[in-house]
């Protein structure tokens, strides 16, 4: 498979607008402007980005609580996303959900979850709908390592592999659940082996690797389709804290720059060099526009009117 | 009109929707075949087939989260949990999720799903297959809750809650299922609005509201007083969520004396809540006696049958405490 400039180009475009909209995010913060939490997923862009560009608007997804990359990946609003982080009336969820909670149901997002696991029962619910209707469409959920501890892990996958419906599993594998490592939280180094047991197909990518995930994610639908649902690991790492209140001192300043050396941006870019899809310049003009479309939407939030609590009432009930 | 059982009337309930709407399925474990653990289903799945009445693994989190999850991308769902109980085990997804998509997503979507599930005690099941659990769901915002006391309400009220937009939590009474009672004829269409009490017998002297398996208890009491010439108002709020607070205001106003009754255990009980609807409404100064409730005692359901009635309102202990009102 040999992917398009014009597709190179969104892949980049969409995982630089990811990380200027973390880097902004995070400085909102230290200026006091957000109430709450976010989790952030730079160093993780490739993932979201490379499973979901090449869906469909069909096709649903199921988000994380770090899915900022898996949002821009489905062609979310970066306005909508903004205004909702920074609580606004503008926002997706209407200020009332915040970033944990973002959905945007017009691109097949069917949102993102505060509950660990908790958006994998309902991924399942998705596919049965798409397989009742007899639909080419896929579902595919996001969750991390620390979910595939949950029940609600277990009891998903063999649901969708016993009733055969078109999941794609997608676990971010970045090492941490919180503050805690893989290596203490299971019995295993590779999380891809859990589909065994529920009879499904597992596969272990680097999460990194943008190209290939974007290409893998092609070959999985056409799978999922054919023969039912599969688990893809990614693995990658979170370059920062868990959350905006993270000491860090559960891992070393080593471990952290070692995966910095594999930063998925830079990956690609030398890639795209490499194979001279683009030069430097048309490289720098995306990164140019990236993060004009960050400021743009910081500024649209910004100026958006808060909720009102008149409307708090709305949509408790449909 | 004909008599049929609440377990009949259910069945009617969720056929005649799902001849109606092709967009209807129903899950839960051993539904299909088997006809469900208390034979609520049977005949259902040889009229609908295997992929709209779905057998699933015993799995309630993911039975309820998948009703959910298809419910909010277009199907409708019911949803069958053997045991009330057993909400324990798929809380997440119906009060995290099911119960919260629409609101912290900013409207978009909606959950149009039902949870079936039995509750109550008296069958010698003991303590985790006899809980009454209606105040854990009831205190969700985004939940409706629903106990029918007969036939007819549970036919319509089912109906009625497979149409809603929202997540209803729909709890059958064990000890009814077999209760025989008047339906009208199948096809009439009779759907009972969710969030309308019903004043089951009508009486001047003092105002019983309760619900559930409650009412036909209350209700003998109600008849056996009537013998030495007290008029005992009997009200089913039928549906918790929404409640329908005019018509308890309305008939504690009529009675001036209220007593609520209830199966859970009455610490943090549902009766709390009624209580303090009578009270803090105008019918506070119509009141002749304190406002009392009679719920069960705050113990596990016990398995020894002679326990096990005793730890929830009795004939007796429901004549006593109107005796104590009067
Ligand atoms: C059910 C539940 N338990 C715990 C938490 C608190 N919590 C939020 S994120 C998180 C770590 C999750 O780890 P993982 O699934 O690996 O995702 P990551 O944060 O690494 O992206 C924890 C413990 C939660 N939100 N929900
Ligand atoms: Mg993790």
């Amino acid at each position: 498979m040999k992917l398009s400039k014009a597709i190179h180009k969104e892949l980049y475009l969409k995982m630089v607008q990811t990380r200027r909209f973390e880097e902004t995010a995070a400085r909102l913060f230290v200026e006091g402007k957000v109430h709450g939490t976010a989790h952030f997923c730079i160093g993780e862009e490739a993932t979201g980005v490379g499973v979901c560009t090449p869906l469909e608007v069909e096709d649903y997804i199921l988000q994380t609580h770090r899915g900022h990359n898996q949002g821009i990946g489905k062609n979310m609003d970066i306005k909508k996303m903004m205004a909702e982080f920074l609580g606004k009336e503008t926002g997706y969820c209407k200020g009332k959900g915040g970033c944990m909670h973002i959905a945007d149901f017009s691109v097949g997002s069917l949102g993102a979850n505060g509950i660990v696991g908790g958006g994998i029962p309902l991924a399942t619910g998705a596919a049965l709908k798409q397989q009742y209707n007899k639909e080419d469409n896929i579902t595919v959920c996001f969750f991390g390592d620390g979910a595939t501890n949950e029940g609600s892990f277990h009891e998903s996958l063999n649901l969708a592999a016993a009733w055969k419906l078109p999941v794609l599993f997608v676990c971010t594998n970045n090492f941490y659940g919180m503050s805690t490592s893989t290596k203490i939280s299971m019995a295993i180094d590779d999380i891809s082996i859990r589909a065994k047991s529920y009879g499904m197909k597992g596969l272990a990518l680097d999460g990194n690797d943008v190209v290939n995930i974007y290409e893998e994610t092609i070959k999985a639908k056409k799978y999922v389709l054919e023969n039912g649902p599969m688990l893809m690991v990614l693995n990658t790492y979170r370059w920062m804290g868990h959350s905006k209140s993270d000491a860090q001192i559960y891992r070393s300043k080593d471990e952290v720059n070692e995966w910095k050396k594999k930063d998925p941006i830079k990956k690609h870019r030398e890639f795209i060099l490499t194979e001279k899809i683009m030069t430097e310049a048309e490289l720098d003009a995306i990164d140019v526009q990236a993060a004009q479309d960050i400021k743009d939407a910081v500024d649209f939030a910004e100026n958006s009117p808060e909720p009102k609590i008149e409307n708090i009432f709305d949509d408790v009930y449909a | 009109m004909r008599d049929i059982t609440y377990a009949q009337a259910l069945n009617e309930a969720m056929s005649e929707e799902m001849r109606l709407d092709k967009n209807l399925i129903f899950i839960g474990e051993d539904i299909g075949v088997y006809g469900g653990a208390f034979g609520v289903s049977k005949g259902m799945f040889e009229e609908f087939g295997s992929e709209r009445v779905k057998d699933t693994p015993i799995s309630e989190q993911v039975i309820t989260g998948c009703a959910a999850g298809a419910s909010m991308t277009g199907l409708k769902t019911i949803v069958e949990l053997m045991f009330s109980d057993f909400m324990t085990l798929a809380m997440d997804q119906l009060a995290n999720q099911a119960a919260k998509n629409r609101f912290q997503f900013g409207g978009q979507g909606a959950v149009p799903m039902v949870l079936r599930a039995p509750g109550g005690s008296g069958t010698g099941a003991a303590e985790q297959h006899s809980q009454s659990l209606e105040a854990w769901v009831a205190h969700v915002p985004g939940l409706k809750v629903v106990i029918p006391s007969t036939p007819a309400d549970a036919k319509g009220l089912l109906k009625a809650s497979i149409r809603d937009n929202n997540p209803v939590v729909f709890l059958e009474q064990k000890l009814l299922y077999r209760q025989k009672g008047p339906v009208a004829e199948i096809g009439e269409d009779e759907i009972i609005p969710l969030g309308e009490a019903d004043v089951k017998r009508e009486g001047r002297d003092l105002t019983v509201i309760t619900y559930g398996r409650m009412v036909p208890r209350s209700l003998k009491v109600a008849e056996d007083m009537a013998k030495d010439g007290v008029d005992i108002e009997v009200i089913d709020i039928r549906t918790l969520v929404p409640l329908d607070k005019e018509a308890l205001i309305k008939s504690a106003k009529k009675t001036g004396k209220v007593l609520i009754v209830h199966e859970a255990c009455q610490t943090g009980g549902f009766g709390g809540e009624l209580v303090s609807v009578v009270v803090d409404s105008d019918a506070f100064f119509y009141l002749d006696a304190p406002v009392k409730r009679l719920g069960g005692l705050d113990v596990p359901i016990p398995y020894n049958p002679n326990l096990e009635a005793q730890v929830v309102p009795t004939e007796e202990k429901i004549t006593a405490a109107i005796k104590d009102l009067l």
